[in-house]
């Protein structure tokens, strides 16, 4: 491995981030709901209130509308805040901040403001953390022209997006599965950043498509492990950003492969991967589709506490197996 | 919203199919599982259950009539649904089957207010008629002039795949002729993987991908059998003589001190015989020692004769060069060497590439007769069967003597039948007079 490359932990690799944004940047600080001396829920800035001290690794009351509202302000004052939600399903108590404020500003304001800030929501389920605690809402936020919505599903992504957001003159929503936080990966030293709005192929291959967000890019390359033993062969595109969306590699792999699986865990309907669905239908990769569009989503349901069924409310990777195999197979 | 009842797909290559009877009426009340209709297909009948239950109604296929894969031929009612509309695509599709109902119900209230919203009322309409095929299928069909109708889908529902739309441009499928005459004289092809595999339930095989060994052969036999006009002839061998000789022979072998002790100098097998036995035969009919090429005859001044050795995962032909040259002990010898290093697959390419001729034997398997196929650049390839005793008729009376049947299989365009059997008659003379392969 490259000297300069080392295997860090998700969170890790955000932490570092951020500990770089501030180091490069005084107008960059952290905000959040116990960020500070307890580390952050999911103790993602650990210790960096040590380093930066509290002025800059600031603890909010718990009102996320508040804190939201703070952040938003600092960044229309020339600030770079990084704001934490405890997790992503607090997002609904901060939306008149998030929807109507920094939205809206610069396209109100005629550009002559911007909106600089970066907001983190932990999301997801798989934790134990019951229905108000593990919803996937990006599609929520995803919705708004004015926000930029991203979910880095590696740790190379997770921080070459955020530094990418952190220098991006508008708001960005950084949605960050929490089971992701302590899987590994190489991360290479010092400052990069990783494009928003351009997907990335994690796997070639000729008989399907899948589109999949955040952790279920793993588990479609875990069900694409599975298949090529069945002399399946597919190919699996990580989104990374819901908004903008990177419509040009989705459409030229649906050419190549002529079918088309879209995995998310956020509920399936009108979710992202019906946006991915109706665009594709659109595009001039209409004419290749061979099969239906298959989307695999979240269950009509609040992530339920029990964790078989929390388990079963969520795409996993035999569902991914099952009907990727039906769509190659001429099932579907 | 009622239930659509398709005629299924019940045989590989059907693309349509007749309902011999239906056991139910219009309006009888079914439960899921019930016999509803009876089809007959090229190779026999089969009872189809009802998907659902509940009251059918708009039976709409017709006992003896050829109806398409896939087409609905009667719908299943809930009970107390109402059946005042016939469910056309856009029931199916999802609408709100209650707004329809409530439209359906009091059309006129909606007329008076004026400002309720529009309803549609879905149209009866001929699903049958309707074409299922997928947009890639339609844009494929399209460039190449091809007309979908002409086609049966293999997907589901009867969907025209681009599976189905290659396989009739490539000459198969129901559109033969229309899709012939618009891809020109394709070659045929394989029926591909997908439509292999559709065949068999998930987890009733595994998959074993191929080595180069088996891409190997299935290339070079596909080319064999496709671009070689074969014929065959057949003739029975007495092989007392040769079993008595080889038996003599092998006796008379001397002694050899080894490493491991002391063993014969050789031991000759029957398939030894066979070897040195074809070829001089092919010395005798030199005409018949040949490979075909488009531009001349090549004929061959030796007899190099290649063995098929079976070994695992598939076979290799290793060549015997100038066999008419060499003793019985030599080419024994010789082969027991090619097929220890065959075996561990540690022959060179220049020991199986060539030959002009080639013997596989099956006897040891107790296979009586059979035909192989030849392995160009040779121009035949002899199939030896079982040496086993048999009822023979000498001099008006009925004797027992082993009999071996061996095939060859001949390349019409380098072999004519009657050199053929010159060939074959050769050999037979040398297997049953064995002494004059000794000199």
């Amino acid at each position: 491995m490259d000297a300069t490359v080392r295997e860090l932990s998700y969170a890790q690799a955000i932490q570092e981030a951020m500990a770089l944004a501030m180091d490069a940047d005084e107008r960059v600080f952290l905000m959040g709901e116990d960020i500070g001396v307890y580390g952050g829920a999911f103790q993602v800035t650990g210790d960096l209130v040590e380093r930066f001290g509290p002025e800059r690794v600031m603890d909010t009351p718990i009102s996320e509308l508040g804190g939201a509202g703070v952040a938003v302000g600092a960044a229309l004052t020339g600030m770079r805040p990084i704001f934490e939600f405890q997790f992503s399903d607090f997002a609904t108590l901060a939306m008149e901040q998030i929807v109507n404020q920094a939205a809206k500003m610069r396209y109100m304001l005629g550009g002559e403001v911007s909106v600089p800030v970066v907001m983190r929501f932990p999301a997801g389920s798989g934790t134990g953390a019951a229905a108000q605690h593990s919803q996937s809402l990006e599609a929520w936020l995803g919705h708004v022209p004015g926000l930029k919505v991203i979910q880095p599903a590696t740790p190379h992504d997770a921080k070459g997006m955020l530094l990418a957001a952190v220098a991006d003159p508008d708001p960005v929503m950084i949605f960050e599965h929490k089971l992701l936080y302590k899987m590994k990966g190489p991360v290479p030293e010092g400052h990069y950043t990783v494009p928003i709005g351009k997907a990335e192929m994690r796997r070639e291959g000729r008989d399907l498509t899948i589109v999949a967000t955040s952790i279920m890019v793993h588990k479609a390359l875990e069900a694409a492990a599975k298949l090529e033993g069945e002399g399946i062969d597919i190919e699996v595109i990580d989104l990374r950003s819901i908004r903008p969306m990177d419509k040009d590699t989705v459409i030229a792999s649906v050419k190549k492969t002529s079918r088309l699986l879209c995995v998310y865990e956020a509920v399936k309907t009108l979710g992202v991967g019906a946006e991915v669905s109706a665009m594709i239908a659109e595009s001039e990769a209409f004419d290749y589709l061979d099969a239906p569009i298959v989307r695999l989503g979240g269950a009509e349901t609040p992530i339920p506490y029990n964790p078989e069924l929390e388990k079963a409310s969520v795409p996993q990777v035999p569902d991914i197996v099952a009907a990727a195999r039906d769509l190659v197979r001429g099932r579907r | 919203m009622p239930v659509e009842v398709i005629l299924p797909k019940v045989d590989m290559d059907m693309a349509t199919g007749k309902i011999s009877r239906w056991f139910v009426e219009e309006g009888a009340s079914v439960r899921q599982g019930d016999v509803l209709f009876e089809i007959e297909t090229d190779k026999a009948a089969m009872e189809i259950d009802a998907p659902a239950s509940g009251v059918i109604r708009n039976i709409t296929g017709k006992e003896g009539v050829d109806i398409p894969v896939g087409s609905p031929v009667a719908w299943i009612y809930a009970e107390g649904e109402p059946a005042s509309a016939l469910p056309g695509p856009s029931a199916r599709e999802g609408v709100d089957q209650a707004r329809q109902q409530e439209a359906a119900a009091a059309p006129e209230a909606a007329e008076e207010t004026g400002s309720a919203l529009p309803t549609v009322r879905p149209v009866a309409s001929d699903e049958s008629s309707k074409l299922r095929a997928t947009p890639l299928a339609r844009r494929i069909a399209r460039e190449m002039g091809l007309d979908l109708a002409t086609l049966s889908g293999s997907g589901p529902h009867g969907r025209v795949v681009k599976a189905d739309v290659e396989a009739a441009l490539a000459g198969g499928g129901a559109g033969e002729g229309k899709a012939a005459a618009a891809a020109g004289a394709a070659p045929p092809r394989p029926m591909s993987d997908e439509a292999v595999l559709k065949l068999f339930a998930e987890g009733s095989y595994e998959l074993v991908p191929h080595d180069n060994m088996r891409k190997t052969i299935a290339r070079r036999l596909v080319e064999a059998k496709s671009t070689i006009p074969h014929f065959y002839l057949t003739v029975d061998c007495e092989l007392d003589a040769l079993l008595a000789l080889r038996a003599e022979l092998n006796a008379a072998a001397p002694v050899r001190k080894t490493e491991t002790g002391e063993e014969p100098a050789y031991r000759i097998s029957v398939n030894d015989m066979i070897i040195k036995a074809l070829a001089l035969a092919l010395q005798a009919v030199p005409e018949a020692n040949v490979s075909w090429t488009e531009e001349a005859m090549v004929r061959h001044r030796h007899a190099d004769v290649g063995v098929a050795v079976s070994i695992p995962g598939g076979l290799i032909t290793p060549i015997v060069r100038r066999a008419e040259e060499k003793s019985l002990s030599a080419i024994s010898n010789e082969m027991k060497d090619l097929a220890a290093r065959a075996r561990n697959r540690k022959l060179k390419p220049e020991e199986y590439q060539g030959g002009t001729t080639a013997v596989s034997n099956l006897g040891m398997f107790g296979v009586k007769d059979f035909a192989a196929v030849i392995n160009p650049p040779h121009a035949t390839i002899l199939a030896v069967g079982a040496g086993e005793p048999r009822a023979v008729v000498k001099d008006g009376a009925v004797k027992v003597a082993t009999v071996m049947s061996v095939t060859l299989s001949t390349d019409h365009r380098a072999v004519d039948g009657a050199l053929g059997a010159e060939l074959l008659a050769a050999f037979k003379k040398l297997v049953e007079n064995p002494l004059a392969m000794l000199v």
